[in-house]
């Protein structure tokens, strides 16, 4: 077993545990080869089981004999070991260090993982593209389900099934793809029933500096406008930067080959932006100074809260256009698998009720993120406190999370989940035990049989217990377009992650519990007075004299 | 009514600051108390009421759609009006700057405010709010503490109230010789009393120290404050100044306590800023607040460099050392800045807030700012600018203080009995010079007023209307309401209070408000529970006679959750 050469010292008694807001632990670490595990031993209760793959990144500080491991995870929580010995803190140390890096994804504990609860239903069959589809067929027949990409020869991130016009036939989609950055082709995204507008996504149009340009391309979008209808294109970058691209050859669809269309460009930042606004922003969030100035400052400098507008700004120019304009909407950045998916899959918070449901809020992550192609694996190997150089982490989806948290915190009563869905999400996302982040594609998850090997994280969640914690008690379910606000006072800091760890959540959480009570207590009389109300209605059909005149 | 110039325009648009398509076309009406612009698009009748005493600026602003007259209120409400007619224009406006700020007494708007109230009920209205009680609550006078007559018409001090507690072994000469050695002679006297402990906060102005003056008095005066708590023998002199400004007064004669001249004193400098650092504090933040699309650095840049809410933690955190050394340390507290009526004030009512779950509740929220505010002489009509006035008197300490409770209730949900919207609409009256409660500098000038008699409470109004401002998570046995609140006062817990300073810009609240659904819900529970209630006396009614069958048909009328009653 290759771990066991990792671990150089398995063991190591009295090593002190200090933790955000608990009370130090004395006991013994343990090494294994996914879990650090620390225990007192006092009543076989484990204080600490951490991820290895949770690990972002550890110090190691000495005095005299004593050394302590500053272990900092991805979930943005610190924890300090103290250890006795420098041998056994070296130990430990490197061990974690190389076990919190491992490069080969089948080593990744998903694979060695066996669930300790009764899967009612298997998350990875729950969300199917052929089931997707039937719900666009009893709304829709202009589409098909086409498996032109079945064995990902066509689009290497696209899942094998993708809705496209029903009078697109597969070869067209094959040419169409050599001319779209990762041959991501226009696809479905989603279907407006009110109105029967669509939006799309795709990758970057590859007209490079001589303006290339796709008859079939152009057919395919057109394809999808209603006679004398024009269309929106919504580039998630600057003009400039779309301008740029053509010198590597991609661009962003000229006027003239596309007259029917609108372009409108957007500025949502790249990657390695985002990744360091996050870094910049925890650095903050983790500042021990008690200036206020320092803190708006820094606040400020990360600019994670004008990413957060940005995103949403665009998705709600999406959702406008769809709903408002009635016009069908094209969406890409470059890729089209980062800022893209953040605008699709918000706009359909905005317009889609479903989506704001526990089930259809999961339907939407797997659709527009998993089976979309969003690289899960590059984008989340490492979180805000990697000493390494960044190659391709993002907090892409993180930035989606907070978006969908600040629409939650404008429309408290129209979501069926409430904001530790979200937190589980963006912990789920950077370490988890199961299967369903692992991997950049749905290509890589036939690769690795991820579905035959690992558990799904649906079928963990979709159990009554979790359900139950994750369930919003207001929701009511709201079949309006909810159009958030993205005024600078309107953004706040999403506690919840950024200050998770570094103030403490009692009172709020205690006001949660407070709120579940009011709820709870009022339903409880609810069906006291029914039943009651039904009895009655037995006694009067019994006695006829105790009817009503 | 003379100041009147032009009682009506018509073809008046009013701007929306965000939308320009929503901007409204309709009619302008002046009265002697409020402008009223009411819009004429038919079907709809459609009114804004701008109370005249709440505008603090008028002023004329070429926009797109013409010239426009803007009016900017202390409730921080913006109202932009496009007015056709420029000479129209001018009249409204040379009209409305004499109307917002009245020359006397006389023509503010509490004395024009008649409700139909029998004079008894009024004076029901005043009695709602009753100190001597609240003393009496604290479980004052006792063996520490008496009331002393030493005020009473307000011979020692004018700005202070005529009933005031002083330490038992306090004797009179030692209670006017410390007077003569305060500003104002406003001496060391009790605020808050904790009961448990015996430790007090006191509150005083500052002493006539200059370089080296001494006054043995005053000196005497600490040490009975001192000895008013039998169980600590060590007394916490805070200045709540920053120290430069607390040295600079001892070149005019004033100054701090030197410890080395009083016994068993530590002496602690807070760092408040001054009244004019917080007005413009203020007016910088608002300016941000008034952006018309921001984006995210101008707002975050823009309430940085106001300072704003590093004040409001320098308060916070001022107030936190106060209710630690009381509730932690038992060693009472003498707090004082330079009049002592700005900065104490703040700190000795956020002190108390954090110390005792009454004044959470909201009577002992409006009794904490009868004493601590009015009757301790907060110069309201300076500094709220009820009359025309200086304007460097101008600044909002109380918009501090109450920002400083609001942020409480955001970091404790379950610990107050009222809701933001409590807040809210104290602060709207304190400017809106409805009610006499905020009128005169202080007790003395009250009375010479005759307030009592010629307006009416504000408390009996909010006490009237309390459903609308009670928290729905507020229980009297929870375990947050309990004790004392430890507040964090890290940077981050600071929030930017939209609620109050974006009040009217609909568009940046949150569309559904968990409170409000709450409220719904409870108001339904209770319902129920009187439905259950008298179902079981019917029940026990029954038993005696099954014929009678009125009654409980009337048992259960039709309920459902009427609760999903949202915006939209």
């Amino acid at each position: 077993m290759e771990f066991a050469e990792l671990i150089k010292t398995p063991r190591v008694d009295g090593v002190v545990l200090h933790r955000p807001f608990l009370p130090t632990v004395e006991g013994t670490l343990c090494l294994t080869g996914h879990h650090l595990i620390l225990s007192s031993r006092q009543d076989n209760t484990e204080e600490l089981w951490l991820l290895h793959s949770n690990i972002d990144a550890i110090e190691k500080k000495f005095m005299g004999s004593l050394g302590s491991i500053i272990v900092k995870c991805k979930d943005l929580r610190i924890i300090k070991l103290d250890i006795p010995g420098m041998d056994e803190c070296l130990n430990i140390a490197s061990s974690i260090e190389a076990l919190s890096t491992l490069d080969s994804l089948s080593l990744m504990y998903p694979f060695f993982y066996r669930p300790m609860f009764e899967v009612i239903e298997d998350g990875w069959n729950s969300f199917r593209p052929e089931d997707a589809y039937k719900d666009l067929e009893s709304m829709t027949d202009e589409w098909r389900l086409s498996d032109v990409n079945k064995d990902f020869s066509v689009c290497q991130s696209y899942s094998p099934l993708v809705a496209v016009p029903k009078g697109i036939d597969d070869d067209t989609l094959r040419k169409v793809a050599t001319f779209r950055h990762g041959g991501r082709f226009p696809v479905l995204s989603y279907y407006h029933k009110k109105n029967g507008m669509v939006m799309m996504r795709a990758g970057q149009p590859l007209t490079g500096t001589n303006g290339r340009r796709c008859k079939e391309d152009e057919k395919l979008i057109n394809a999808t406008l209603r006679p004398g209808k024009r269309g929106y294109i919504i580039d998630t970058r600057a003009v400039n930067v779309a301008q740029q691209a053509k010198a590597k050859g991609g661009g962003c669809e000229s006027e003239a080959n596309y007259p029917q269309w609108r372009r409108i460009h957007k500025a949502i930042e790249r990657a390695n932006v985002l990744q360091e606004s996050l870094i910049k922003l925890v650095e903050a969030c983790n500042d021990q100074s008690h200036s206020m100035d320092r803190w708006l400052n820094k606040l400020e400098a990360s600019n994670w809260q004008t990413h957060v507008k940005e995103i949403l700004t665009t998705a709600c120019l999406a959702a406008q256009c769809i709903d408002r304009e009635g016009a069908s909407v094209l969406v890409h950045g470059t890729e089209g698998a980062d800022s893209t998916l953040q605008v699709t899959s918000l706009a359909q918070i905005i317009l889609d009720p479903a989506c704001r449901t526990i089930q259809g809020f999961q339907n939407l992550v797997e659709r527009e993120w998993l089976q979309a192609g969003h690289p899960f694996q590059l984008r989340c190997s490492q979180s805000a406190y990697s000493s390494t150089k960044p190659r391709q982490e993002a907090p892409v989806f993180l930035l989606f999370l907070d978006c969908v948290w600040q629409i939650l915190r404008q429309f408290p009563c129209s979501f069926e989940f409430n904001e530790g869905f979200l937190v589980l999400l963006f912990e789920h996302a950077y370490a988890s035990q199961f299967g369903t982040f692992l991997g950049n594609c749905a290509a890589d998850r036939v690769k690795l049989c991820l579905p035959e090997k690992t558990v799904s994280l649906w079928s963990w969640v979709n159990r009554q217990q979790e359900m139950e914690r994750l369930t919003n008690p207001l929701y009511e379910a709201n079949s309006l377009v909810i159009w958030p606000s993205v005024a600078p006072q309107s953004l706040l800091l999403w506690e919840g992650v950024f200050l998770r760890w570094n103030r403490s959540s009692k009172c709020l959480d205690e006001a949660y519990e407070e709120m579940v009570h009011i709820i709870e207590y009022n339903k409880e009389l609810q069906n006291k007075v029914n039943s009651l109300r039904r009895q009655l209605a037995q006694l009067e059909t019994e006695d006829p004299l105790l009817q009503s005149p | 009514m003379e100041h009147i110039r032009l009682p009506k325009v018509e073809h008046v648009k009013l701007l929306d600051r965000v939308s320009p398509k929503k901007s409204r076309v309709g009619t302008l009406y002046l009265t002697a108390t409020h402008s009223i612009f009411v819009e004429s698009e038919d079907g709809v009748r459609n009114e804004t009421w701008v109370l005249h005493s709440l505008v603090c600026g008028v002023e004329k602003q070429a926009s797109a759609s013409g010239v426009s007259l803007v009016l900017h209120c202390k409730n921080f409400q913006l109202l932009q009006f496009v007015i056709p007619e420029e000479k129209d224009l001018q009249d409204i406006l040379l009209s409305l700057q004499r109307l917002s700020q009245p020359e006397s007494f006389e023509e503010l708007y509490c004395f024009a405010y008649k409700p139909n109230v029998a004079a008894e009920e009024r004076q029901r209205e005043w009695d709602f709010v009753d100190l001597r009680s609240e003393y009496k609550r604290m479980g004052l006078p006792n063996a520490h503490w008496k009331l002393s007559p030493v005020n009473q018409h307000y011979k020692v001090s004018d700005t202070y109230p005529s009933e005031l507690f002083v330490p038992e072994s306090a004797t009179l000469p030692v209670i006017a010789g410390s007077s003569k050695f305060r500003s104002r002679g406003r001496f060391p006297t009790l605020s808050y009393y904790n009961r448990d402990n015996h430790a007090a906060v006191c509150r005083s102005s500052q002493p006539l120290s200059g370089f080296s003056a001494r006054c043995l008095e005053d000196e005497q005066m600490l040490g009975a404050v001192l000895r008013s708590n039998p169980r600590s023998d060590v007394l916490y002199v805070v200045d709540t100044r920053p120290k430069l400004n607390a040295i600079a007064n001892r070149a005019a004669g004033k100054g701090y306590e030197n410890e080395d001249n009083y016994s068993n004193i530590k002496f602690q400098f807070q760092g408040i800023e001054n009244i004019h650092v917080m007005r413009n504090s203020q007016q910088k933040m608002l300016e941000v607040c008034e952006l018309r699309t921001p984006s995210v650095s101008d707002f975050l840049l823009g309430l940085e460099s106001s300072g704003w809410l590093k004040h409001i933690k320098a308060v916070l955190d001022a107030a936190v050392f106060i209710a630690k050394a009381v509730s932690e340390e038992g060693v009472s507290v003498l707090v004082h800045c330079s009049d002592g009526w700005d900065r104490t004030s703040q700190v000795c009512s956020v002190a108390s807030v954090l110390l005792e779950p009454y004044y959470r509740t909201l009577k002992g929220f409006m009794v904490l700012i009868e004493k601590d505010w009015i009757s301790f002489g907060h110069k309201f009509m300076h500094r709220c600018n009820h009359l025309v006035g200086d304007q460097k008197e101008v600044s909002p300490i109380i918009d501090q203080f109450l920002e400083c409770v609001w942020q409480l209730t955001e970091q404790f949900p379950c610990a107050f009995e009222f809701n933001e919207r409590f807040l809210i609409t104290i602060h709207h009256h304190i400017y809106s010079c409805q009610f006499g409660n905020f009128i005169g500098n202080n007790q003395r000038e009250r009375q010479q007023l005759e307030i009592e008699k010629r307006t009416h409470s504000l408390w009996s109004y909010l006490w009237s209307n309390r459903a609308e401002f009670i928290n729905p998570l507020y229980r009297p046995n929870h375990s947050q309401t309990q004790g004392v609140l430890r507040p964090s006062t890290a940077p981050y817990c600071f929030k930017f209070w939209k609620g109050l300073y974006n009040r009217f810009d609909r568009g940046v609240h949150p569309r559904q408000s968990v409170e409000d659904c709450l409220r719904t819900i409870r108001e339904e529970t209770e319902q129920l529970e009187d439905q259950l209630s008298s179902h079981k006396q019917v029940k026990v009614h029954n038993g005696s006679s099954t014929t009678d069958s009125d009654g409980r048909l009337w048992i259960i009328p039709d309920l459902y959750p009427s609760w999903v009653c949202l915006y939209h």
